[in-house]
């Protein structure tokens, strides 16, 4: 195990930033901790690199005890949501700082730092920058800059605090795929935090989803996906429909093939493309109305409402693919009949049972 | 190609809005009227006065013993005070913008002490702890050492009314430029002072200098609290603000005006150099504001 976090907790006054986190990162790992913002993702990240002090608990990194251990004797590479590139130096000189500090006997030659340097510079590919300051550099630029120089002093563990969130749409999609394929070529475990569930899919193997101070759930991008570990995990990761069984969704939920005995407190979190429509040739079977659909390049996105309902604004929102929907050849009103091929419930009344999370297929 | 687009007109000075031009000139008419008789005219008089009688009067004035005893205890004053000032601004401002503690609000309210007592109570304090009579005061004279009407209570007094101004200066200072690039020095295996000196302190030079600048100014001009300290004895325990006011009660004229005219002109040095300094500050914050907005 590359990190291990024991019974880490943090209070700031009182307020309880994490509670009681556990947490074993595997060596080589890409790892993206996720969660919305205030639930305590950025002080874990600060805890693990040190700049922050837990309450209680253990960090141990490649398997020594590091908690009492200051930033500097950690051996971690942090890189800073607004990169924090010392202005006044060039882009070179940022990247030779951590070689440059380095104790007398373990000082490489300027000559080494030089190779070494330059190397970073051409693996993060903006060698061509080496004589410019941070503020004549782009976002992506200085970000990738920021990454070199965590890099330059071969930390054993890369911390990254929302690496792309202080960047244009387009240049996060191109650093995403890069951050990837770095990782690959690099091998080095790496933690990210992000709020956003879609960077957290795309870059990491595993994901971490914090709320509130605490885990939801660990595991990769599929499992978060496919079989959320409660209701938090699934209306937070993807789209969702949220249907509460005992509000008067469980009429036409079970017309739509959901039966259960007992509605008391259980949600059904159902996504968009685990609803399948049909066209029904008798308009008056079903309350359900096609109101309003977008093309979504492969998928067609379906806006349904349910008329039956005393709150027909709610909406209920189905996906399938284009060529698919031209063949059901419906327009905006129709009646449709609904069927579900997968849902998650949750017990809300009873969270802690663990069998409250559960799959339903048909 | 020198094609300019209607809509890009850029004007010189910025648009008034219901102001009418008599109002402007008045105003500009009256400031630049208080400030030529309140300023100007006050300075131009210290030079005609120090030149009264030539610029030989003016040399062997200013070349006495008296007044170079007074030129150098004044320097002496500035070197002690001012690096104790700075060491003690730079704690402070870095305890302040750093870290969250109980009683912060209360020390920023004691830094500003200074300020708001006036100069001669200052000096007055320590007449009453050092003095002959006050609390230390007989066991110092027992120890044959002189701090009140002596080198050590000037120095004392300076320091009093001179250690807000660095630390004024870079509390804001640090506060903005905050403490990112310190954490990710200290990441990347750098000790304190390392940090120290390579990052904190390249990103405050220009508001250090600053504040280092403003404080010798008040540490060699300062008048009351030295003054209730020093004991005026000629040659000894005068310094130039107080040499001044001696010659000028003795008549001694052209004495008084000629070293008023140093401490004159190391007003106006201070100002182009203050002025330079803001501006240089200025810049670097404009470049880390840029630095730290991505887009």
């Amino acid at each position: 195990m590359s990190i291990v976090l024991k019974n880490i907790s943090k209070r700031f006054g009182a307020f309880s930033a994490l509670n009681n986190i556990n947490l074993d990162i595997p060596d080589g790992d890409l790892v993206a901790l996720l969660g919305p913002s205030g639930c305590g993702k950025t002080t874990l990240l600060r805890i693990i690199a040190g700049l922050e002090q837990a309450d209680q608990g253990d960090v141990f990194l490649r398997g020594d005890n590091v908690t009492d251990k200051s930033v500097k004797n950690r051996h971690i590479g942090f890189v800073f949501q607004h990169y924090a590139l010392f202005r006044h130096m060039t882009v070179f000189d940022n990247i030779a700082f951590g070689l440059r500090v380095k104790p007398h006997k373990d000082r490489p030659s300027e000559a080494v730092i030089r190779k070494l340097v330059h190397d970073l510079l051409n693996l993060v590919q903006l060698d061509w920058l080496h004589d410019r300051f941070p503020d004549q550099l782009s976002g992506g630029q200085r970000q990738r800059i920021a990454l070199a120089r965590a890099l330059a002093v071969q930390p054993s563990v890369l911390l990254l605090d929302e690496p792309f969130g202080a960047l244009d749409a387009s240049v996060r999609k191109d650093l995403r795929l890069w951050l990837r394929h770095l990782h690959h070529e690099l091998n080095v475990t790496t933690i990210f935090v992000t709020h956003d569930q879609e960077e957290a899919m795309e870059v990491a193997s595993q994901i971490v989803v914090l709320n509130k101070g605490k885990i939801e759930q660990k595991g990769t991008p599929s499992e978060i996906y496919d079989s959320p570990s409660n209701d938090f995990v699934s209306h937070f990761i993807g789209q969702t429909n949220v249907f509460d069984l005992q509000k008067g969704d469980s009429v036409w939920l079970k017309s739509a093939g959901i039966v259960l005995d007992d509605a008391e407190g259980i949600t059904a979190h159902v996504r968009p493309h685990h609803i399948g429509v049909e066209k029904l040739a008798d308009s008056s079977a079903s309350p359900i109305v096609l109101k309003d659909w977008q093309h979504l390049g492969a998928t067609i996105r379906l806006e349904l409402i349910n008329e039956a309902l005393n709150n027909p604004t709610k909406t209920i929102f189905a996906e399938m693919p284009s060529d698919q929907f031209k063949q059901l050849d419906l327009n905006k009103g129709d009646k449709v009949s609904l069927f579900i091929k997968h849902a998650h419930w949750f017990n809300l009344a009873k969270p802690e049972v663990p069998e409250a999370a559960a799959d339903f297929y048909i | 190609m020198n094609t300019i687009s209607p809509v890009l007109t850029v004007h010189s000075k910025p648009l008034t809005i219901g102001d009418a031009d008599w109002v402007r000139y008045a105003l500009v008419a009256l400031t630049l009227t208080i400030i030529g008789v309140f300023l100007i005219l006050p300075l131009a008089t210290v030079l005609i006065e120090a030149f009264a009688k030539g610029w030989g009067a003016y040399a062997s004035s200013l070349t006495h013993p008296d007044t170079l005893a007074a030129i150098k205890l004044t320097l002496l004053t500035a070197a002690i005070t001012v690096p104790l000032t700075t060491v003690f601004g730079v704690s402070a401002a870095w305890a302040i913008a750093r870290f969250e503690f109980r009683g912060k609000s209360l020390l920023i309210t004691l830094i500003d002490l200074p300020f708001s007592v006036s100069p001669v109570i200052a000096g007055l304090i320590y007449v009453l702890i050092f003095g002959a009579q006050g609390w230390f005061g007989p066991w110092f004279s027992e120890h044959n050492f002189k701090v009140i009407f002596a080198v050590p209570g000037i120095v004392l007094a300076t320091l009093f009314v001179t250690f807000p101004f660095v630390a004024r200066e870079l509390i804001p200072l640090m506060q903005e430029i905050g403490h990112e690039e310190e954490e990710a020095a200290l990441s990347l295996g750098a000790s304190g002072w390392q940090t120290f000196f390579k990052i904190t302190l390249p990103n405050i030079k220009w508001g250090l200098l600053y504040g280092v600048l403003l404080c010798n100014a008040r540490a060699m001009g300062e008048f009351g609290a030295v003054s209730v300290v020093s004991g005026h004895i000629r040659g000894l325990t005068n310094t130039l603000p107080l040499h001044i006011e001696v010659s000028y009660n003795e008549y001694d004229f052209v004495g008084a005006f000629a070293s008023a005219s140093l401490l004159a002109g190391l007003a106006v040095v201070t100002l182009v150099v203050k002025t330079f300094l803001e501006w240089k500050q200025k810049q670097d914050l404009k470049a880390s504001r840029k630095a730290a907005d991505s887009h």
